[in-house]
């Protein structure tokens, strides 16, 4: 047997590797599987970390920002330093727990509005190792019922969609993302298109024909079309409208602080739902788009409204906020 | 494996680096925590690769192409099942199997203990890096993806001058010589 020289095993090695690698690439295209053992490995080794990190550094974020702002103004009473401080830290750390209670309370009302809607609070907990990707993970997994495909909102807006589980912790694709996206509608117009992200933290919407009317700070709310986000919901702003061929470019200033996320909430369930503004019911216009919607759906069963009034039987769990 | 020891030839003096125990699989957790982490609060440190910055300071340092084609892959194999499915396992994979091996490749013939080395490198690896990305996902996934852009360009500088801080501080995980 031929001896192979150890200088060239290394090119050897790397071929082997590439090799391998490709042929690993072509099996998932292939066959759209995505290697889900070595993702679960993976994930559940770092989503730990992210957890722990995502909670610690909240709340030290959270102290440490208001101790510095409050210690600005105690400067002209140095004698009470050490009496301040102790009272101060006691303050921001109060003041820390109260700017969570408003957001939580800002996401419980939102459940409140809309009990129709079976859902659940999840915290934010870290980002895509990917660059030119747009996901998030949050601390909610198969074991709290988080499926694929669930819609993950926000009380201003919609935030994407869940694409993976894990036992504790999801993997939720943005809608700027390059691969995401919602039907959506002008609030006004009630025009449909679709709405796709670019990479970038502008939306796109496609599909707006050129002869239809668009002005720069439209609303654009989702349409239910896709099956995911019930109609209705935030989707962006209008914050560019240019001539197309042979659309109209538009591009969306997304309604939910998407480079903010902290928390979120997922609706937990698959059927598509009808999630109504509190403005909406003595809205005509849009009770008749909302109806025009529930019956044009190619595919959509007649059972679907019923469906999603029985919250009861999917007994979703308590938001984030009663954990 | 425990000792530092020297690549000698009549010309040059090349240090091969160990390092301590773990540093390298810990190096490797903190390493993704912070990628996955840190854009959630500084949403501009997105922009970082700090798993290339690793498989290439790790390449440089260890300077045996076998080694650091086997760890390049590892990395980006990690930072593929990380990215979710949008990304395939192997597209990163591939990409840092071959800075790795390349990574330890110039690191048996060069010096790259200079700061600047080390900047040059690190924007030679980057570019490459998406070279390979690019190509992958032209060929292999045939997916319309551009060559380059400005903020590639930018992407390149930052993380070249974050590299060059986080090499040193990694030289702190080294075995003393």
């Amino acid at each position: 047997m031929v001896g192979v020289p150890s200088r060239h095993k290394s090119i050897f090695l790397l071929g082997g590797m590439v090799l391998l690698q490709i042929l690993l690439l072509a099996a998932q295209i292939k066959r759209d599987a995505q290697g889900r053992l070595i993702r679960v490995w993976t994930v559940g080794a770092i989503s730990p970390f992210e957890r722990a990190g995502s909670y610690g550094i909240g709340s030290v974020r959270g102290t440490w920002g208001h101790y510095f702002a409050l210690q600005n103004t105690s400067r002209e009473n140095e004698e009470l330093k050490h009496e301040n401080d102790v009272l101060k830290l006691q303050v921001t750390q109060l003041q820390s727990r109260v700017s969570e209670a408003e957001r939580l309370e800002h996401l419980l009302n939102f459940r409140e509005a809309h009990q129709e809607a079976p859902m659940m609070g999840a915290r934010v907990i870290g980002t895509s190792a990917d660059t030119a990707t747009r996901a998030v993970y949050i601390d909610r997994g198969e074991r709290d019922g988080v499926q694929r495909n669930m819609a993950v909102i926000t009380p201003n807006g919609i935030v994407g969609k869940v694409i993976e589980t894990f036992s504790n912790t999801a993997q939720v694709l943005l809608i700027t993302d390059k691969e995401g996206g919602a039907g959506a509608m002008l609030a006004e117009s009630r025009n449909q298109g679709v709405v796709g992200g670019t990479g970038e933290p502008l939306l796109e919407m496609k599909y707006i024909a050129n002869d239809d009317k668009v002005d720069v700070g439209e609303q654009v709310v989702t349409s239910g079309m896709d099956r995911i986000f019930p109609p209705d919901l935030p989707v962006g702003t209008v914050a560019e409208v240019k001539a197309g061929n042979p659309f109209k470019v538009i591009r969306l200033r997304p309604a939910a602080k998407l480079e903010q996320l902290e928390e979120v909430i997922i609706l937990t369930t698959l059927h598509p739902l009808e999630v109504k503004k509190e403005s909406a019911a003595s809205d005509p216009a849009t009770a008749g788009a909302k109806a025009s919607n529930a019956t044009s759906a190619p595919g959509k069963p007649a059972t679907d409204k019923n469906a999603t009034a029985q919250p009861a039987v999917e007994k979703p769990k308590p938001p984030a906020a009663n954990r | 494996m425990n000792e530092t020891y020297d690549i000698r030839t009549a010309e040059s003096h090349i240090e091969v680096h160990k390092f301590h125990g773990g540093a390298i699989i810990g190096t490797m957790v903190v390493i993704f925590f912070l990628q996955a982490f840190l854009p959630q609060y500084f949403h501009q440190l997105a922009i970082l690769d700090l798993p290339l910055l690793a498989t290439i300071y790790f390449g440089l340092s260890r300077r045996n192409p076998s080694t650091g084609l086997l760890l390049g892959m590892a990395i980006g194999l990690a930072q593929d099942s990380l990215s979710g499915p949008t990304v395939p396992l192997g597209l990163y994979g591939i990409a840092k199997t071959i800075i790795g091996y390349l990574a330890s490749s110039i690191g048996a013939r060069l010096d790259t203990e200079h700061p600047a080395a080390r900047f040059a490198l690190t924007v030679l690896f980057f570019g490459l890096h998406q070279g390979i990305l690019v190509l992958e996902r032209r060929i292999l996934l045939a997916q319309p993806e551009v060559w380059f852009t400005v903020r590639l360009g930018i992407a390149a500088l930052i993380n070249a001058v974050v590299g060059v801080l986080l090499f040193t501080l990694l030289d702190r995980l080294r075995k003393p010589s």
